[in-house]
């Protein structure tokens, strides 16, 4: 289930992407927030309870949307805009 | 013939903009960095270039100004050394530290305005880090930006103008709002009115949207307190308290704040002196009534400072501006000088209304289940505060070094305040005693393999 719903500017073109190693498809002009939050429920697990997570401030601030692209870098899912062919994965978090 | 200033400006919102712009005006071609896609800022901050709403449904009665702030930028942008996506994670004595597309690099300057913003200040209650809570601000800027909304059903909690606003404008464009929370009671906002006339139009915003929202059978209650947000994976409910029972509320989005937090890393690191400001609950950079700060070469414009909010912020922005000219010898319109400062004179005392309008929930610590996560990055919960403080810790950095709280990768950004608002309620201490988080550079995480310019 999404956990975004888009509202407007739907008449987009879409933008294929790797999701968690499975195709998805974004609009272009997403956010990845946007792109993997209209197709599923969080974007990372918490550092110590590995807690589901989907961001929060999204301003560049809470730094709680982080994923990491296919050439390993990780980045601010709110901030950093989806691109054809991107590949992108959660991670899982970690407990104590 | 006088040698030009090298001046940098940090952040491009409405205050950044019209700094530059000011500059501009005068012949001085600022560096203008900001982390932002396109400029604006925050509240005025610009859909991605392929998106087609206009204004108006993005800005609401405030298109004018935004459009006329975007104007701005657009104009400068093609003069000046503008620099967006740009992180300045450093500053020191004249010289900043910028990651620009995953390159670091240096930037000297001989005078700084630092227009840094604000974010949400947050008050956390018990599963605030579900997926589907957001704040604020978030809330906005997913629909402004992004064209969505946070969920299916969504309820809006906490107090402030950007309450109202964002309920309105969700459901303006089309989504369910379940319902408002506002903490304020209905008589702080009658006790408010005196102050709050002095800005008549923006009085009367704030009553549109409410009056909207009631009109379109959105639910807003006052005086109502939001408690709890219930959900396994995900957000399923709110649990609220008015003045009688306790309720629960099916939804599956929750946005919530209470009001706005000033950036003021940047000024911290750059040894500006701070003062206690009542009026905020927080430390701030002091500065002048022109913007100066307490280090030679360092201004200080926009909500960054203090928050004063956007209309405030392109008036201070011009005036540091003018003070950076006036500091260099050269002759600038005094009394348009005098003028802005007046117009902030106004506006400082409309905020003071809105305090009083909206107030903050001063029995938020004392409320606080002992189980609530405080510090969202690290994990830190409310009672491992208290127990922090009850081993005599009560200064915060301290506390921070104690138990964690504000030491993850947000650096305090979401929990800071709320973590001396608890300090202060465990100890028994005023709040201002409690101290404030010491910035550590890089004010923001920075990635590993960092290339450098040669």
């Amino acid at each position: 289930m999404a956990l975004l719903k888009r509202l407007a500017e739907q008449d987009r073109p879409a933008l294929a992407f790797t999701l968690d190693g499975e195709p998805a498809s974004g609009l272009l002009g997403d956010t990845l927030l946007t792109a993997v939050l209209t197709r599923s429920e969080h974007l990372r697990g918490s550092d110590f309870s590995a807690e589901p997570r989907a961001g929060f401030c999204m301003m560049g601030a809470c730094q709680d949307c982080w994923v990491r692209l296919g050439d390993g870098q990780r980045v601010r899912a709110c901030s950093t805009l989806l691109e054809a062919g991107q590949i992108v994965s959660r991670d899982p978090g970690r407990q104590l | 013939m006088t040698i030009q200033p090298s001046v940098v400006i940090v952040g491009a919102g409405p205050a950044g903009i019209r700094a530059a712009q000011t500059l501009h005006a005068h012949g001085v071609n600022a560096c203008l960095v900001d982390e932002g896609l396109r400029g604006g800022g925050q509240i005025y901050r610009r859909q991605p270039a392929n998106f087609r709403r206009d204004p108006k449904a993005l800005y609401g009665f405030e298109a004018g100004k935004a459009t006329a702030v975007h104007q701005a930028m657009d104009t400068l942008a093609t003069h000046i050394d503008y620099r967006p996506q740009t992180l300045v994670w450093n500053a020191e004595d004249h010289r900043l530290d910028v990651l620009q597309e995953g390159r670091a690099g240096t930037l000297d300057y001989t005078h700084l305005i630092v227009a840094t913003g604000a974010t949400d200040r947050i008050l956390p209650v018990p599963g605030w880090t579900l997926p589907g809570v957001y704040s604020l601000g978030a809330a906005q800027i997913a629909l402004k930006y992004q064209g969505c909304a946070i969920g299916e059903r969504v309820v809006f909690a906490g107090s402030g103008p950007l309450l109202y606003l964002v309920a309105y404008q969700y459901a303006k464009a089309g989504a369910k709002v379940l319902a408002v929370l506002d903490s304020a009671p209905f008589s702080a906002q009658c006790r408010a009115l005196p102050a709050l006339l002095g800005q008549p139009l923006t009085l009367a915003k704030g009553l549109y949207y409410r009056a909207w929202l009631t009109a379109h059978g959105i639910a807003v209650h006052q005086g109502a307190t939001l408690q709890r947000i219930d959900g396994e994976k995900r957000v399923s409910a709110v649990q609220w308290q008015g003045s009688g029972e306790p309720q629960r509320l099916e939804c599956d989005a929750v946005a919530f704040a209470h009001a706005l937090r000033s950036e003021t890393q940047l000024a911290d690191l750059l040894g500006c002196e701070f003062q206690w400001s009542e009026l905020n609950r927080a430390w701030l950079p002091s500065r002048d009534s022109a913007g100066r700060s307490s280090v030679p070469g360092v201004y200080l414009a926009g909500d960054g400072a203090g928050i004063m909010g956007a209309d405030a912020a392109e008036m201070a922005g011009e005036l540091a501006a003018l003070a950076v000219l006036a500091d260099h010898g050269q002759s600038i319109d005094t009394v348009r000088s005098e003028h802005l400062q007046r117009k902030l004179a106004g506006i400082e005392r409309f905020r003071q209304g809105l305090e009083t309008a909206f107030p903050f929930p001063e029995d938020w610590a004392s409320n606080v289940p002992n189980e609530t996560i405080i510090c969202r990055c690290e994990e830190v919960s409310a009672a491992d505060i208290c127990a922090t403080v009850n081993e005599g810790h009560w200064e915060i950095n301290r506390v921070k070094a104690m138990c964690r709280v504000g030491m993850g990768r947000c650096q305090g950004r979401m929990c800071g305040l709320a973590a001396t608002e608890l300090v202060a309620h465990c100890s028994g201490r005023d709040l201002h005693s409690i101290g404030r988080l010491r910035g550590q550079a890089p004010i923001k995480p920075l990635p590993f393999g960092v290339e450098s310019q040669p």
